[in-house]
Parts: structure tokens; C-alpha cells; sequence
């Protein structure tokens, strides 16, 4: 169903002469050029660099790797050699990383091509992308709504076919939940299986780099150069990568599939569960074996979370002092002045409050009622997902409660905000891989549908995500007023 | 009232790698400002620290040269404050869990033995520094420094006298350095001691409120600094005032102490275990492996040498202090040749003795000796087989050790120093003193036999030193007797 226009088509077809790289990587510019001032995905555009990278490969002077001539997107969050890398905060608005993220070193050996920095919430710190220091990006399906976050200038791009691909980071659902609700597919895959190095660091226990893409066997291509050990990074597991393409055969028939009661309780929007519902049954009559499962602990998951991740932001952004690099105050008059108002002025509010939560539960006196808490509940967390797979192969579930909400709808209440993520934070907690899959829409805006599987089974869950989309067409939609000319 | 002093130290011991504990950043000392500071030192965005497994060695090594237990798992922590020298904005050290703890140190002050207690050895990293002095309102940054690897080593309370402090100081120093993992180099601050000091009446069980005084970067001004806060909390205590507890600075100019900052402006440092690290996981195999790959330790080389070469307790302890000079000690005898036991002694005194002299004077260590242990020993030889007198010897050494020659053997050549063994000159020289000098003589003759010293002193006189003074008195009595 995307064969013909998916990555594998776009890169044979260059190879065979059909297009070049040039003529990709203009087609996509091209695109960005007229739709992004209406949403917003990107922060830089790197046209010339595009171009040059470009003729590297149709010269022949580039890397000749599996993805030779993508033109990729990647999100702002992952250091890029001689290119701004802002992570959304004004804070880093003026520093040029010195040196590529092995994440998108991996890529560009693989033969992409960066077609610009994906706009995104500030450190990551969001579920709408309205943190950021850029300004909001827009739903593509309809730009009053947001486009979820924290990687929802990617997933934004890839819904409005700026490029075929995007990477993202994941923290707490910052893949999943902007894929659900932007219609496009988007991979988290397990903690350690893509290299950290050069990610800039929101929450260092949670954070996972994966893409988002126009489908599964397209995710399947850019995880495939992606992911692999780094000895930059200690928590990157070393371990042989699977070619997750070549090993997508739509065959589910027999799979074990988790649904966990507590991710269809109340909450769950109507729409959303009916679409949900539906694309188990799609399962089902593919051959998949659904059965009811607990996940007991997760209402701990909200609340777990947020002490975590602020704890561990708290710290990976005390760095960013205006000493070195980054924003810095003007005429500090001493130390302290120059630390809080460069600080002050450098990060948006809900980083500032994440900084405060953060610092709060680490401190003298809080640490064990907050902080060693909560990696006791983390832990009950992840024993609940390691006894359902002991029973299941995949799980499946909604990413979020809802679809997009109005811009600004949840600004001013945090709390809302933050148990958006209510069925992405559990997997993260654990450090599972996750997808989110085009499963349909609710009044015209894209409903997901989350499957989990257990530690470093991403290629079981592309291969589900492949089976359900050759089934169905769902991920073939597109926002209206985007989707003529989406390939070259 | 009588006041009794409780003194523990931290030190802070710089580990000999080549790269940094966290980055591939070199820790050479001395190169331009920021030079050696990489991407993971200056914490940009999106660095991630790696441990360096030659630390986790080395903190092992030192672990069981203290009999501690090693940690089968210990944890990296974040230590989070605020300063421009700290890039990230916290210090990666160990706090819950170190990887070394419970050992101890013997020492040996004024002939007591003692044991001191070291609770705790952990690993973090160096900050940067900071220059104030170079510029004028403004201060420089020099992260060359930052995540250089430390062993921070915590004594229990177990010390009560500067000059015990001081002991443990030296003991400690000189294992680290024969452990190979410090260069000891306390003026480069390889080596840094801080130590806390309280004072309580003499018997109670309650502890006084402590001080800890930083900077002090030799062994002398330790005792100095010890016995100045000594002497100062117990001035204070007894005008009625309470010593606070707070950071102070020792100025060896001033010979005092001075506060630098109180503890009512301590840090929160919000401590938490390091999510970028995984836990140090330590197996028996690893621990056994380095044990027994230990070089010989001082307490036990020093015994070996009084066993081994007859040296007296006082000469083993001062040999051992530094592994250099015990090596040292060891080439030389083995360059004498001979019985281990019988030239142990007299290489013990001309390293003790003409050889510290020398290098003191011109302000040298051991390592950096123009003698080499084979000049040395090739010297003791020469002493020992009769070719030279002792007296000789000391002339010979100069020559040595101001490079005018390549061996004892040569000098010897050059200058014609051979004692002279022919016992017909002797008989010349002994025959002309006679002579020369009949009041002695007759002196010797009317009983006052110590005169023979001075005639013997004549006869080397006019043999340039190169007679054997006992064949000269043998001969020379002979022939006062048959006259």
C-alpha cells in the first residue's frame, strides 16, 4: 500500500537513475517552503546543506548507505555539526553544536540528508509543542489544534509530507502522542537501543531517540541506521541490531495481544475507543489472539513520572548557566546575578517549574519521600509489564485519551497537561519500546493506536504495526490542503 | 583544663591515568588554558560521561593496600552546586555507595604504634579553576582540570597530635605513590589534604565542634596548620566563646588559619545516583587479579630490608618511604655486589648520608640523582675491597656526582687514587716520618703511644691519602717498638 512511494521506492528509484538526490532533496524544500510558514515544524532549514549533501550522493562522493538520497528531518533536540541546535529554548538559541549526535552521524553514513531542525517543546518539556521558544507548531489536520509534543515539529512535517521521515526523542510519549495526533507512525524503541550521544538531555533514565515516518516498513529503514551501540554512551546496550525491513512479513496469525483494562477505563474519549476498538478487531481477523490484561500499577505512572523527570531535569539543565555557551544575561552585575537571570531569562515557564519540581524532590529532607519513592513505584511499574508479557506477545492500547486539543486549551493547567500522557508514561517508566499507528479519526482529527512489546522486540511490533497497515489505509490519509505533489 | 585534640583527614589523591575519568581528554599537567578540555569536560549539550576502567583499577589497588572491603557494586552520584569551574553544573562522585570502604593505615609516631581507620575511599571527578589573579575584575576559567580523576580518602577521628596527622599524611602518600596510581606530586596538587580538627576536654567522649582547614599542600605546613587550629579553638573556648563550625584556609605565610566559609551557607547538593552511569559492578576474579599483581607495600618492604640486609629499624622506615628510594637503595647494594647483608649498611649510610646531602643541596629528589645506583655500588666496592680509603671514597663520590667521571673505577684511574698496597713505599713514607719528627717519636717511646695517630696522619699526608691507614699504623708501631 505505500511500496510505491515509500522509502524503499524513493531510494531504489534514485539508485536506478530515475531521480536524483538533488531533485529529492529540492521537491522536499520545495514543500517546506510553501507550508511551513503556516505550521511552524521547523526551527532551521538547512537548504544549502540539504543541497550539498544531496550532490555528495548523486556524485558519489557521499556514504552509499541503505537510505543514500532520504532527505530527513531531524528534531532540534539532537546536536548537528555546524548547524543551530536550540532544543526549543531560547536558552540555546544562538549555540552551533560543534559535533553531530551519533544519532544523526549513523544516519548521514547511512547516505540522508538533513533537511532542516524540527521545532519542538522547550527541552521537550511539553505534550502540545506550545513551549516552545519558536512558537507553537500546528496540526496539519487542522491548525487550530496542536500537534502533540514534545517531537511534534516532526511529527507535523512528516503528517504534511515536508519529509518522508523525522527523528524524534521520547521521554514520557514525546514520539507516540504527537504521532496519534498528527496520523503518521512513529516508533519509540527501547531504552538503549539508540545511541543518547548528542541528544541533549531532558530526563537521561527516560530519554529515547526513535522517528516517525510515513509508515511501519518506513520506520523500519530509518531505526534500521539508527539504532546500534555507542561506547559514547553508557546506558547503549550493545547488541546486534536486526534488519527490521527485511524482516517484515505481515504474518501475525497467533500473536498474543494484551489489552490492559486500565487503558480503557473512563477517560477514554468515545470517538477514540471506537477506533481503537476497531483496529483490535482488524487485528483479530488478521490472526492475532486479543485477551484482557492488568497493568495494576497505573495510576502510578502520572505522578511516578513527575517526579523523575523533573528530578533528573533539574539536574541535566543545570549546565546551562550563560558561562560557557547559551544565553547569557546582559552586564551581570556578580555571579548570582549572572546565573539567575541568564537562567531566568534563557528558559520558558514550564521548564522553570520542571526546574523547581525537580530541585524540590532532590533535596535534603524530600529525597526519600520523593524521589526513592518513586523509583519504588517505577519498579512496580515495569514488574507490572514483564509478568503481562510473560502471557502476551504485543499490548495494545490508545496512545492518548483523546485527539488534538485546541491550541492553548490546556496552557494554563499543567495538571491537565500532564495526565494527557497517561498510557505513554507506563512504557517509558519501563523503558519498552512503543509505536503509535494511524487506527482512524474523530471529527476530521487522527486517532492512534499505541502497541508495546517487550524489551528490544521493535522488530515484533514494526512487523504487528507493517500487518495491521496492509490491512488498512489509514496511515495513507492525508491532511486536507497537504497532499498533493507529497512525493516526488 | 587539659584539652585533647580529634583530628581526621580527607585527601584528595589526583589518580595517574593518562585520559580523564569520564572523557578521553589527557590529564597531563601544565598545558595551555582549556587545551585538554574536551566536549564531555566543557559539558556541552548532549555529552555523556564514560568511566575510565584504569580508575576503577587504581581505586581497587588502593582499596586493598588499605585492607578495605571493595565494593562488588558502587554508584556514580551527581553532586549538583553552582560555579562557573563546574561545567554541568554538578560533580559525578560516589555518596551512598563507594567503592572502598573500612580500612586502615599503621603509623609510628615518637615509637608508638597506631592504627588509624579509614572510613571511606570514593571516586569523583576534579573541577576546573578558576583565575582571579590574572585579570583585573574579571576571572579566567582553566577547565583543563575538570575530570581529572580523584580518590577522595576519609580517616575516622582516630588522630589526636599534628604529628600523628602528619604520619598518617606520609604514610598514605607513600603508598599511593609505590601503588603507582598518584605521582604524589603535592605542589602540582596531585596530593591535597584537608583536615578537620576539633578540640574537647581531655577524657570526654563527646566530640567539639570541627573545623576543616583546605590548602595545605605539604606535609610541614599540615603540622603547622593543625597545631595553629588546635591551639586557636582551644583560645576561643577558653575566653568562653564557641568554635563554629566552617571552612577555613591555611596561609603558610601568616602561619594561621583564616575562615573562607561558614557552614550556615553549606549547599543543599541534592545528591542523586548519576542516570548517565551505570553501577560499578566489581567480581571476586577482578579483586583477586589485582591482589595479587600488589607490588611490595612499605611495611612490608621495609621489614624485608632489616631481615634482608642487616639494616636497623630507623634506616629500613626512612629506605621505604618512598618506593624510588627504596628501589634505589636495592640497585645500589646489587651494584656493590658481595653479601646483601654486608653492604647493606654501608650503601644505607651513602645514600643517607653523602648522597641526600647532595641532592638536598641542590634541591633534587632521588629520581633525579647524577649518581646512578651502579656508580654508587661500583663506589661501595671499590670501599669495601681496599682500592680506596673511605676518605677517598668521599672524593670519589663529589667527582660522581658532579659528572666528572663515568664510574668509581674511571675517577679512580684518572686521579690515581689506588691505595698503595706496595708496602716498600709505605715503608719509604713511614721511615721519612720517623725521621722527620723525633720529638713525637720520642714522645711514643716514653709511653704516650697515642701520638701514633698523628704520625699515621703524617705518612697519609705524604702519600696523598693513598696508603691503608691500617697497614701505615701496623707498620709504623712495628718499627716505633724496635727502636
Amino acid at each position: 500500500m505505500t511500496a510505491e512511494n515509500g522509502i524503499r521506492s524513493l531510494v531504489a528509484r534514485r539508485a536506478a537513475g530515475e531521480i536524483s538526490a538533488a531533485e529529492i532533496a529540492a521537491h522536499y524544500l520545495e514543500r517546506i517552503e510553501r507550508h511551513d510558514g503556516d505550521l511552524n515544524t521547523l526551527i532551521s532549514v538547512c537548504a544549502e546543506r540539504a543541497r550539498a549533501q544531496a550532490e555528495a550522493v548523486d556524485a558519489g562522493t557521499a556514504a552509499d548507505g541503505p537510505l543514500a538520497g532520504l532527505p530527513l528531518i531531524h528534531k532540534d533536540i539532537f546536536c548537528t555539526e555546524g548547524v543551530k541546535t536550540s532544543c526549543g529554548s531560547r536558552m540555546l538559541d544562538n549555540f552551533i553544536a560543534p559535533y553531530d549526535a551519533t544519532a544523526v552521524a549513523r544516519l548521514a553514513a547511512a547516505g540522508a540528508v538533513t533537511l532542516g531542525k524540527a521545532n519542538m517543546d522547550e527541552f521537550a518539556m511539553g505534550s502540545s509543542n506550545e513551549t516552545s521558544y519558536y512558537g507553537p507548531v500546528r496540526n496539519p489536520w487542522n491548525r487550530d489544534y496542536v500537534p502533540g509534543g514534545s517531537s511534534g515539529g516532526s511529527a507535523a512535517a512528516v503528517a504534511a509530507g515536508l519529509a518522508p521521515a523525522a527523528t524524534g526523542t521520547d521521554t514520557g510519549g514525546s514520539i507516540r502522542q504527537p504521532a496519534a495526533l498528527c496520523g503518521v507512525t512513529g516508533i519509540k524503541p527501547t531504552y538503549g537501543r539508540v545511541s543518547r550521544y548528542g541528544m541533549i538531555a531532558f530526563a537521561s533514565s527516560l530519554d529515547q531517540g526513535g522517528c516517525f515516518a510515513r509508515s511501519a516498513e518506513d520506520c523500519a529503514h530509518v531505526l534500521g541506521a539508527m539504532a546500534g551501540f555507542d561506547a559514547r554512551d553508557s546506558t547503549c546496550v550493545e547488541r546486534d541490531v536486526p534488519d527490521y525491513a527485511a524482516a517484515l512479513d505481515g504474518n501475525i496469525r497467533g500473536l498474543r495481544i494484551g489489552l490492559p483494562k486500565q487503558y480503557f477505563a473512563d477517560g477514554l474519549e468515545a470517538g477514540s475507543r471506537a477506533a481503537i476498538d476497531k483496529a483490535i478487531a482488524e487485528l483479530e481477523g488478521l490472526g492475532a489472539e486479543p485477551v484482557e490484561i492488568e497493568l495494576p500499577h497505573t495510576d502510578l505512572a502520572v505522578s511516578t513520572y513527575y517526579v523523575i523527570a523533573p528530578a533528573e531535569a533539574s539536574s541535566n539543565l543545570a549546565r546551562y548557566d550563560g558561562v560557557r555557551y547559551g544565553h547569557r544575561c546582559a552586564d551581570p552585575v556578580d555571579l548570582d546575578d549572572l546565573y539567575s537571570r541568564s537562567r531566568a531569562e534563557g528558559f520558558g515557564r514550564e521548564v522553570q517549574r520542571r526546574i523547581m519540581v525537580g530541585a524540590y524532590v532532590l533535596s535534603a529532607g524530600y529525597y526519600d519521600a520523593y524521589y526513592v519513592k518513586a523509583q519504588q513505584t517505577r519498579r512496580l511499574i515495569a514488574d507490572d509489564f514483564t509478568r503481562a508479557f510473560a502471557d502476551v506477545d504485543l499490548i495494545a492500547g490508545p496512545v492518548t485519551q483523546a485527539p488534538a486539543f485546541r491550541l492553548g486549551e490546556k496552557l494554563d493547567d499543567p495538571v491537565s497537561m500532564y495526565l494527557n500522557d497517561v498510557y505513554t508514561l507506563p512504557a517509558s517508566l519501563a523503558g519498552l519500546p512503543g509505536m503509535s499507528v494511524p487506527a482512524g479519526f474523530v471529527e476530521g482529527l487522527p486517532v492512534g493506536l499505541q502497541l508495546l512489546a517487550p524489551w528490544f522486540e521493535e522488530g515484533r511490533l514494526l512487523n504487528a504495526a507493517h500487518a495491521f497497515q496492509q490491512a488498512t489505509d489509514w496511515h495513507t490519509r492525508r491532511p486536507p490542503g497537504y497532499e498533493s505533489q507529497e512525493t516526488p | 583544663m587539659n584539652w585533647e585534640a580529634v583530628i581526621g583527614l580527607e585527601v584528595h589523591i589526583q589518580l595517574a591515568t593518562q585520559s580523564k575519568i569520564f572523557s578521553t581528554a589527557p590529564t597531563a599537567y601544565g598545558a595551555a588554558p582549556n587545551a585538554q578540555a574536551s566536549a564531555v569536560d566543557i559539558a556541552l549539550p548532549g555529552v555523556l560521561p564514560v568511566i575510565n576502567a584504569g580508575v576503577i583499577r587504581m581505586a581497587t589497588r588502593f582499596g586493598l593496600a588499605i585492607d578495605a572491603t571493595i565494593a562488588p557494586r558502587s554508584v556514580f552520584a551527581r553532586k549538583h552546586y553552582f560555579y562557573p569551574d563546574l561545567p554541568k553544573g554538578y560533580q559525578i562522585s560516589q555518596y551512598e555507595l563507594p567503592i572502598v570502604a573500612g580500612g586502615h593505615l599503621d603509623i609510628t609516631v615518637a615509637g608508638r604504634d597506631k592504627r588509624v581507620g579509614i572510613t571511606r575511599a570514593h571516586l569523583e571527578e576534579d573541577a576546573g579553576k578558576s583565575l582571579h589573579e590574572a585579570y583585573e575584575r574579571e576571572t579566567g576559567i582553566d577547565l583543563n582540570r575538570a575530570g581529572t580523576p580523584l580518590v577522595e580518602c576519609v580517616s575516622e577521628p582516630d588522630m589526636t597530635s599534628a604529628a600523628e596527622a602528619a604520619a598518617y599524611a606520609r604514610k598514605l602518600h607513600s603508598l599511593v605513590t609505590y601503588l603507582g596510581i598518584c605521582d604524589g606530586n603535592m605542589a602540582e596538587g596531585s596530593f591535597r589534604i584537608d583536615a578537620n580538627v576539633s578540640v574537647r576536654p581531655a577524657g570526654s567522649v563527646e566530640f567539639g565542634t570541627r573545623t576543616e582547614t583546605k590548602n595545605v599542600n605539604s606535609f610541614r605546613f599540615l603540622e603547622k596548620a593543625i597545631d595553629f587550629e588546635i591551639e586557636r579553638q582551644i583560645d576561643v573556648l577558653e575566653s568562653g566563646g564557641t568554635v563554629v563550625q566552617e571552612t577555613r584556609l591555611y596561609d603558610p605565610e601568616a602561619d594561621e588559619t583564616r575562615s573562607m566559609r561558614s557552614k550556615e551557607e553549606a549547599h543543599d547538593y541534592r545528591y542523586f545516583p548519576d542516570p548517565d552511569l551505570l553501577p560499578v559492578a566489581i567480581d571476586a576474579d577482578f579483586i583477586e587479579a589485582e591482589r595479587a599483581d600488589l607490588p611490595e607495600l612499605p611495611d612490608a618492604k621495609r621489614a624485608r630490608f632489616v631481615a634482608d640486609y642487616g639494616l636497623g629499624d630507623d634506616d629500613a622506615a626512612a629506605l621505604t618511604q618512598s618506593r624510588v628510594l627504596a628501589d634505589y637503595f636495592e640497585a645500589t647494594v646489587a651494584a656493590a655486589g658481595g653479601d646483601a647483608a654486608s653492604q647493606g649498611k654501608p650503601a644505607a649510610n651513602w645514600i643517607m648520608g653523602d648522597l641526600s646531602g647532595a641532592l638536598n643541596r641542590e634541591g633534587r629528589g632521588v629520581d633525579a640523582s647524577p649518581v646512578s645506583p651502579s656508580q654508587l655500588g661500583g663506589l661501595i666496592a671499590r670501599v669495601a675491597d681496599g682500592t680506596i680509603s673511605g676518605k677517598i671514597g668521599k672524593e670519589v663520590f663529589e667527582a660522581l656526582f658532579a659528572g666528572e667521571g663515568e664510574s668509581a673505577d674511571a675517577i679512580i684511574e684518572a686521579r690515581g687514587l689506588r691505595q698503595i698496597t706496595d708496602t716498600g713505599a709505605i715503608e719509604g713514607y713511614v721511615d721519612q716520618v720517623i725521621a722527620d719528627n723525633p720529638d713525637q717519636v720520642q714522645q711514643y717511646l716514653d709511653g704516650k703511644t697515642k701520638i701514633v695517630g698523628y704520625l699515621v696522619g703524617q705518612v697519609m699526608k705524604a702519600s696523598q691519602g693513598k696508603a691503608n691507614p691500617k697497614d701505615v699504623n701496623r707498620m709504623l708501631v712495628a718499627k716505633l717498638d724496635a727502636l
